[in-house]
């Protein structure tokens, strides 16, 4: 997992360790590298260390070993005002005895900027987001979406190549959110700047980013884009993590090329690829996502494996069926159908037999 | 709804009654619990705060001692012409002689003789002495009483001691007033007392120029405190709060006899200064019983004051923000003064109204290590509640404290605004 960190990244993370009180590493061997222009979204559960890791980047916490390098040069030593780093805070941080103008003033007074040009450069950054009109309001004035924007124009005012982002739509409801994701990507593609984005949302990590890296237990578990990291989970906890996910425990019996036969624990067998898995006997979770099981036996391919299962309950989702079933001993195991005019609708107590494509079924680490 | 408001007339409630009229009753139901429960308190207020300082204000200007204790004389003296250079006629000496008399049967002329006094030094031997005598008058057959009063006592021949009676005759007075403002009533109405009589003006002065300064040193010393106690850990900042209270539980005259020990020319400071070789033996620094005494005790004592509604503001505000501001490119100075600092102006001004408020009121700590030079102007309205007993000039200077302190609010709303003043 720990591969060599190419040094031609705009921000490197070079090995660093991080720990607060001397005793346990929140940090452990970060090593990543996000080019120019990226859209790179941390994402993890709570307390794995990702806003450690952008706290050391917006230079307010210090890295206890290794470098971290910002086009090429390291930053270790360079106090976080000089450092030209935007930044959104997840409770927006606006300055709540100036107005709007004068917070985005503020980034442009401390550069010394002249007044015509700070002026223009203000109605440039809230015509950006919308909320031209709100320059003379108090941010209490605002709307959460409102201030929102205007975090993110305080944060974009003066230009700077790399943006940081906490959790900024953690306190937005769900429609707000989703709008908002789609003009922050906008704006940071259409400006050309390299964002740094952290959230435990997956929804928002998967349609946000370009690449995601996600954390846990201080290391990054795997960098990918979007849909490498939901199709093709290198680990079981990324593919616990990332998606609806059904797990079934077994041991491997078999390897051929890229297919391997595991027997679960109640003697049935299938069909799965082996992705962290090297040889006949080990242990393994097999993953497997719940649009890609299949019910109806002509869709299956000749010779696969079929799994006996009871059906427990079937909702009605609208677009979608999800159904929970019984396989194997795992009362949690979901199926998702499209809805169209030839899918059965299952009954709870049906019996009927699942199966897969091999490919789509990952042999991961128990 | 908005054509029901269009066609007029009163909105109804379900009975017929107007909406209003129906809402103001089930109201005053609530406001009548409302008022019974806090009922208790606005009684005690009432009771210990706003009829004292009614009374105060009225004992400030009332001066109906001289015409009940002098009835017929003032109705005589009243046509006299004080400039005039003459004495009053017979007709106004027989008067005073009549109520001489009853006075001294009555035992009241040396009060009246007291009161006078304040306004004409001297003036209360004049009562005393003849009052002594005046339970003798035979006020029907005796006279002349010109030459009678006289004759007891020579000051009834000085036109003045007649205009001082005459001044303050009127049930109201200005007097007391004019005195807590250094200036008396003379031939030509309203003028300034002679420099070396005058005190009380100095006294303010003094008094609001100290208050001031130990609000500026408690400002200084709070705000590094405050801003220690708001960013520490939640347990070490409550070890440190329980110091910041510790005076709080220490008695006042404790603390302020501890400033003595430590302040004065034989004590600890002194002590330290010479054996360190700062300070010459024979030259010990004079820091107590003075204005630097009076200040350095206050400001210790006052401290938490100023330090609490310090702290309590500053822990509302969440540390993003200096980062924030960092981010955007300040320095660390440019952070604190630009961002930090004006979110605080709220604990400052609610701290400095309390300090000076404390302060320009205080007593026993400016008693205590003032000296002469170090006291307030609140020791000399203690000394005529219990010592000159001049109750009527306690209520006069203790008026215009209280005038002082309502135009300086005021004035603090109109330049900070009040609702800027935040305890947490
Ligand atoms: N100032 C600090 N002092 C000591 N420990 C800290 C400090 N800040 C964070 N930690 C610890 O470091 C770990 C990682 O914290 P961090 O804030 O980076 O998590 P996170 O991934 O951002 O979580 P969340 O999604 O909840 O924001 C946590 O276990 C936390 O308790
Ligand atoms: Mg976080």
């Amino acid at each position: 997992m720990a591969e060599a960190v190419s040094d031609d990244g705009f921000v490197v993370f070079d090995r660093v360790q991080k720990s607060y009180d001397g005793e346990t590493l929140v940090v452990k061997d970060l090593n990543l590298s996000i080019a120019k222009g990226e859209f790179l979204t941390m994402l993890g559960p709570s307390g794995s260390g990702k806003t450690t890791c952008l706290m050391m980047l917006a230079g307010f916490e210090t890295a206890t070993h290794g470098d971290i390098r910002l086009g090429g040069q390291p930053i270790n030593n360079i106090p976080p005002h000089k450092r030209g780093i935007g930044m959104v805070f997840q409770n927006y941080a606006l300055f709540p005895h100036m107005t709007i103008a004068e917070n985005l003033a503020f980034p442009l007074e401390v550069r010394k900027m002249g007044k015509s040009e700070r002026e223009e450069k203000i109605k440039r950054a809230l015509d950006m987001v919308e909320m031209g009109a709100f320059g003379g309001r108090r941010p209490s004035q605002l709307s959460g979406g409102q201030q929102q924007r205007i975090a993110l124009a305080r944060a974009l005012v003066f230009e700077p190549e790399l943006v940081l982002m906490d959790e900024p739509l953690g306190a937005l409801d769900k429609q707000l959110r989703e709008k908002m994701q789609f003009e922050i990507t906008d704006l940071a593609h259409n400006l050309g700047i390299t964002t740094v984005y952290v959230t435990h949302d997956q929804t928002e990590a998967l349609t946000m980013s370009d690449n995601v890296a996600v954390f846990d237990d201080g290391r990054i578990q795997q960098l990918a884009p979007p849909d490498l990291l939901y199709e093709k989970p290198e680990n079981s906890f990324v593919a616990q993590f990332i998606g609806e996910n059904n797990t079934l425990e077994g041991i491997v019996t078999e390897i051929t090329g890229d297919t391997c036969v595991v027997r679960l624990d109640d003697g049935e067998e299938l069909d799965a690829t082996p992705i962290n898995v090297s040889k006949v006997g080990e242990r393994t979770k097999v993953s497997i996502r719940p649009e890609r099981v299949e019910y109806n036996k002509e869709r299956l391919q000749e010779g696969a494996h079929t799994l006996k299962a009871e059906v427990l309950e079937f909702i009605y989702m609208g677009d979608i069926f999800r159904t929970r079933l019984r396989v194997a001993g795992n009362d949690e195991f979901i199926i998702k159908t499209r809805n169209a005019p030839d899918v059965e609708r299952l009954q709870p107590g049906q019996q009927i037999e699942i199966g897969w494509l091999p490919q789509d079924c990952r042999a991961l680490d128990a | 709804m908005s054509d029901m408001t269009d066609t007029g007339g009163p909105v109804l409630a379900a009975d017929g009654t107007p909406l209003k009229r129906s809402l103001a009753r089930a109201l005053r139901r609530q406001k009548m619990r409302a008022l019974m429960l806090i009922a208790p308190l606005l009684l005690f207020i009432l009771i210990s705060f706003i009829l004292p300082v009614a009374d105060m204000l009225y004992r400030s200007v009332q001066n109906g001692i001289v015409t009940e204790t002098l009835p017929r004389s003032v109705v005589a003296l009243a046509d006299w012409d004080a400039n005039s250079g003459d004495l009053p006629s017979e007709a106004v000496f027989a008067a005073m002689a009549a109520d001489l008399k009853d006075a001294a049967a009555a035992k009241t002329h040396t009060k009246v003789g007291t009161r006078l006094n304040y306004e004409n030094p001297g003036i209360s031997s004049l009562f005393r002495k003849t009052g002594r005598k005046a339970k003798k008058f035979d006020v029907e057959n005796g006279g002349p009483w010109k030459e009678a009063l006289i004759d007891i006592n020579k000051g009834w021949g000085d036109p003045d001691n007649w205009r001082t009676i005459q001044t303050y005759s009127p049930p109201v007075t200005a007097g007391y007033f004019l005195n807590a403002v250094d200036m008396r009533v003379g031939p030509d109405g309203a003028e300034s007392r002679p420099e070396s009589e005058q005190i009380y003006m100095n006294l303010l002065k003094r008094t609001l120029w100290m208050s001031l300064t130990i609000t500026v040193c408690c400002i200084l010393l709070a705000y590094p405190v405050a801003w220690i106690l708001a960013n520490l850990p939640m347990r070490q900042a409550n070890m440190l709060m329980i110091l910041v209270l510790l005076p709080f539980w220490t008695s006042l005259l404790v603390r302020t006899s501890a400033w003595k020990i430590l302040l004065q020319q034989q004590g600890v400071i002194n002590d330290i200064l010479v054996w360190i070789g700062l300070v010459d033996d024979s030259a010990r620094l004079v820091i107590i019983n003075n204005q630097f005494g009076t200040i350095v005790a206050m400001t210790h004592i006052l401290l938490p004051f100023m330090i609490l509604p310090m702290y309590s503001v500053m822990q509302t505000i969440p540390p993003t923000y200096l980062r924030a501001a960092k981010s955007l490119g300040a320095t660390d100075w440019t952070a604190f003064w630009r961002v930090y600092f004006p979110q605080t102006i709220p604990g400052i001004g609610a701290g400095s109204i309390l300090v000076f408020i404390l302060a320009i009121g205080y007593y026993i700590t400016p008693a205590l290590v003032g000296g002469t030079k170090g006291t307030f102007i609140s020791n000399q309205i203690a000394f005529h509640i219990s010592s000159s007993l001049n109750w009527g000039l306690a209520s006069a200077l203790g008026a215009i404290l209280l005038a002082v302190v309502l135009v300086l609010y005021w004035a603090y709303d109109k330049i900070v605004g009040i609702d800027n003043v935040k305890l947490g």
